[in-house]
């Protein structure tokens, strides 16, 4: 932290976007409104795989208010949909990237692959026209499990196979030799369920085209406007980025599923110049559910070497994962990148080797979804630190301390280095909020209501702050990684700060303006944060990955410094001082050791009066970019402790207790930051307890609306206790690691964890997530017979 | 088809003449840019569309405009005081961090407003069990239940 922080900085001050949002002033896509607009509908496939044989759109182009249908054969000139990271195999081959049409090409390859989009004066119209369309189908067999698509006689997805790639990480030699002398193996099979990420603001899209400016603009509910212009522009249109103006407005939520350049929106942006008016598109709950990029689904196999005090030896890993019918923007360094390097998890496990293959399915293509890739990492490896750990008698806390990390830096085996944590801060923290020592007499409570109570742990690490671009380009990232920060003073002293960094619920416009008011000494009413518009902001590489404070707030921090330093060359002018003598703090330019100041307003004015001023050294105004790079990746750990109550007569799983204690590095606005902890915890029980995409053997998704797919609700949920400890990160000026995603990381594994010590007594080994009632009291019957 | 309409929407008339299949949430958001009652499904699970009509919550996606003909419907951007000071439970909102991304925020507030009229003294078990029709993505609920307990205290007040 700086010298020149107040105490703005660490204070829960309540946040400036809340006044909009509480009025329903809030400005989100579908609320914008343009003069002589249209409204999209996208016709989609009701089937998971099938040729197109013809499509008929005669009936539907007379029916009333209908402007234009489009369909894959009139786009042309319109690339695929690329995806941003290469993967390459284990045998030395690019992934197989087969074309992502924005809209169908003579097949369809899932349920909700858009077909047509029907421009009309209204939005029943455009739906009713939709129904117009006759698209003549050659129904074909469908795949949807991974692991099926990799079968011999599987129904091929693609013409070059359902394979994408077979990747692998670590020394295999080393992992064999050390299970070869390992006293003790424990082993687990898991199934990571998909999950449908479900942000409660749809996916909602106004096109335009300016006939004078030559240019469009897109208001998209979207994380990142600049990567999706860049990916637009560059990838699909063949457009130039000055003709594309990006703007995401309030966006209601994300959780990454708005990281993604989407069919719809290319389509649409295409299509506003063909009417030559603009079209409107909310993506309807329905569609949602088969459009959306889905999370998770993998299937892996997981083996941990062990010597006979539980020290780790070795890990094994082999996942097969499921990538959907297509590669999603970021899909292929999921299961790969951001998975296998976080499989040392807190533990000192010498040598570790993990095996992906990834396969394309007759499924919605599946992406990031909170967390991408490191819930299913802590996933694997607590799942088999708990096995282990039961295996050999020994506590679960012990087993976790027998291995933790304890010297920083740390290279791992899986390509990653620590910088600073303290693990057993946290797992004793834990224990405490979660009341372990009374936890023997609560369960002997509840026997005696019949009833098993279970407590699980997960020390999670994750892997945030993305990324060092040249480390994410080696590894095969096709764009930087970098965030971009502008800090304007006005000339009355106002600050505006525009940040690559887009907030959809994570309180930027509060935690970036703690941060400036902090460092210039000023109040945070005078800071106004603007973010998503590319016509407004120097770049992003927007939000995902728990980046934006560490990443995007260290952007503000450099630009920041450049201001300062500015701001004490123009004071020593005023002051007729040496430059060397001024010293900036508590919002004032004062000379070394006198009285003799000027406050921070007084210096940007004189910035823009220049009247006295040395115009002869010194460019006029006060405004700075910084573009900040990342050295490393941080490294946010904790420890999250899961009590629940399974019934045994229903199955039903309760969640009575959840204990998080987290290092997030230095911390803000403690307020913000607990929130973002409700929320990932919330979200990891609902893929622990309830969450579950299901498709039939044909392809059809059978959960495919709130009654069908189970999201938490209040009732469904405990009180969760938070608490943090703090190592700050080395590597950035504001010490952050990022909080985003750690709750929806720890809580699966603590909750099954629990869930697997609560059924232990009935015999039963092996429950997958979600556990339902259904499945639990499933397990138990067979464990009885 | 077009129905002729006429009721209060937050204190002030509005006639139309609307397409029979309107909804009550499309109405509200197309005619009288009352855009902060949003749509967040389409099976009327979520509650994002939630507002009051004659004083009772209601889920604005699954009712037509027509069937309201008539009523009093209050939307988000009419229970704050005419002076811009927020609603004591907007202000319980803002003060205990029971909102993120602001999506199901509205929604959330008006059924804790409907839930206050009914249970005035709703313990944290009650409030959770009441706020079930409302689907929130981002809070994980534990602020919002928070923020319903303390602004009904302050709207007992």
């Amino acid at each position: 932290m700086g010298a020149n922080e107040t105490s703005v900085i660490g204070q829960s001050i309540p946040r400036k976007e809340d006044a909009r949002f509480l009025t329903g002033a809030g400005q989100y896509t579908d609320d914008v409104v343009m003069p002589r607009q249209t409204y999209g509908y996208f016709l989609r496939s009701p089937h998971a795989h099938a040729k197109i044989r013809s499509i008929d759109v005669a009936a539907a182009k007379a029916q009333p208010g209908v402007i234009a249908i489009y369909t894959g054969a009139d786009l042309t000139g319109v690339n695929g949909l690329p995806c941003g990271w290469l993967i390459t195999g284990t045998d030395g081959k690019p992934m197989n990237e087969p074309a992502h049409p924005v809209l169908a090409q003579g097949k369809v390859r899932h349920v909700g692959d858009p077909i047509a989009l029907v421009v009309a004066e209204t939005a029943n119209q455009a739906k009713d026209a939709a129904e117009a369309i006759g698209v003549d189908y050659e129904v074909l067999p469908a795949v949807v499990s991974c692991v099926d698509a990799l079968k011999p006689d599987a129904p091929q997805v693609h013409d070059a196979g359902n394979k994408c790639y077979t990747w692998a990480l670590g020394d295999k030699a080393a992992v064999d030799a050390a299970f070869a002398k390992a006293a003790h193996v424990a082993k687990v099979d898991i199934v990571n369920n998909r999950l449908i990420p479900n942000a409660i603001e749809p996916r909602a899209v106004v096109a335009s085209y300016n006939r004078a400016e030559q240019a469009y603009t897109l208001y998209v509910s979207n994380q990142n406007p600049h990567v999706e212009r860049l990916l637009m522009t560059a990838f699909v249109l063949g457009l130039p980025e000055t003709k594309v103006r990006v703007i995401a407005p309030d966006v209601g939520g994300g959780f990454g599923s708005k990281i993604y350049l989407y069919a719809e929106d290319v389509a649409l942006v295409w299509a506003s110049k063909h009417v030559n008016r603009p079209i409107r598109w909310n993506c309807e709950r329905s569609e949602a559910f088969v459009s959306d990029a889905h999370g998770r689904d993998h299937v892996t196999h997981a083996e941990l070497a062990c010597d006979a005090n539980g020290k780790f030896l070795a890990m094994r890993v082999t996942t097969t994962a499921n990538l959907g019918a297509y590669l999603s923007t970021f899909a292929s360094c999921i299961p790969t990148i951001l998975y296998a390097t976080l499989l040392a998890g807190q533990y000192t496990t010498p040598a570790i080797y993990c095996e992906v293959t990834a396969s394309f399915t007759n499924t919605v293509p599946v992406d990031a979804y909170r967390g991408a890739g490191r819930p299913e990492a802590t996933y694997v490896v607590e799942r088999l630190v708990h096995q282990a750990a039961v295996d050999l008698g020994i506590p679960q806390d012990e087993i976790r301390r027998r291995n933790f990390i304890r010297k920083f830096p740390h290279a791992t085996p899986v390509a990653l280095t620590y910088d600073t944590g303290n693990y057993d801060a946290t797992l004793d923290e834990a224990m405490k909020m979660a009341d372990v020592a009374g936890f023997p007499a609560r369960k002997a409570e509840a026997a005696k209501r019949g009833k098993l109570r279970g407590l699980g742990y997960a020390s999670y690490i994750e892997a945030c702050g993305l990324a060092p671009s040249n480390v994410a380009g080696a590894l095969g990232a096709r764009a930087g990684l970098f965030e971009a920060g502008e800090v304007r003073v006005n000339p009355t002293g106002g600050v505006t700060v525009f940040t690559g960094s887009h907030s959809h619920g994570q309180g930027h416009e509060t935690t970036f303006a703690q941060v400036v008011a902090g460092r210039l000494g000023i109040d945070i009413a005078n800071v106004e944060v603007v973010h998503g518009d590319t016509g407004r902001i120097p770049f992003g590489m927007g939000t995902y990955g728990s980046r934006s404070l560490s990443v995007g707030g260290s952007a503000i921090v450099k630009a920041l410094d450049k201001v300062i330093a500015k701001g004490k060359k123009i004071a020593a002018h005023l002051l007729e001082a040496a430059e060397t003598d001024i010293e900036f703090k508590d919002g004032k330019f004062t000379v070394a050791g006198t009285d003799r100041s000027k406050a921070f307003a007084e210096v940007a004015l004189a910035a823009y009066v220049p009247h006295n001023y040395p115009l002869d050294k010194l460019e006029p105004g006060l405004d700075e970019t910084a573009f900040y790079d990342p050295t490393n990746f941080t490294y946010p750990a904790g420890t999250h402790i899961c009590e629940v109550e399974v019934d045994p007569e229903t199955g039903k799983t309760t969640v009575v207790a959840f204990a998080a204690c987290d290092d997030f590095g230095n911390i803000i606005n403690p307020m913000i930051v607990e929130g973002q902890v409700h929320g990932g915890v919330v979200q990891g029980l609902g893929q622990a307890l309830m969450e579950q995409c299901v498709y039939d053997a044909s392809g059809q998704l059978l959960t495919g609306s709130y009654m069908d797919y189970a999201m938490p609700r209040s009732d469904d949920v405990p009180g969760i206790k938070v608490g943090t400890k703090v190592t700050p990160c080395t590597h950035n000026p504001l010490g952050a690691k990022g909080c985003g995603e750690a709750g929806a990381i720890g809580a699966p594994a603590a909750m099954m964890n629990a869930v697997h010590d609560a059924l232990l007594a009935t015999g039963v080994k092996d429950i997958q997530m979600p556990a339902s009632p259904h499945r639990v009291w499933k397990a138990i019957q067979s464990a009885k017979a | 088809m077009s129905v002729q309409l006429s009721l209060t929407v937050n204190g002030t008339t509005a006639k139309a003449d609307v397409d029979e299949r309107t909804l009550l949430v499309d109405f509200l958001r197309t005619q009288l840019a009352l855009t902060g009652t949003h749509v967040g499904c389409d099976t009327a699970q979520c509650g994002a569309c939630t507002v009051l009509v004659d004083g009772r919550a209601v889920k604005a996606c699954n009712v037509l405009a027509a069937q309201v003909n008539g009523a009093k419907v209050t939307t988000i951007e009419g229970i704050a005081a005419a002076d811009g000071t927020l609603h004591p439970m907007q202000a319980a909102f803002k003060e205990c961090h029971g909102l993120q991304c602001g999506f199901c925020t509205p929604g959330m507030v008006m059924s804790a407003l409907d839930l206050v009229a009914r249970h005035p003294n709703a313990d944290e078990a009650k409030i959770r069990e009441e706020l079930e029709g409302n689907l929130c993505r981002c809070t994980g609920y534990q602020n919002i239940v928070r923020a319903v307990a303390q602004g009904a205290a302050a709207m007992a007040k």
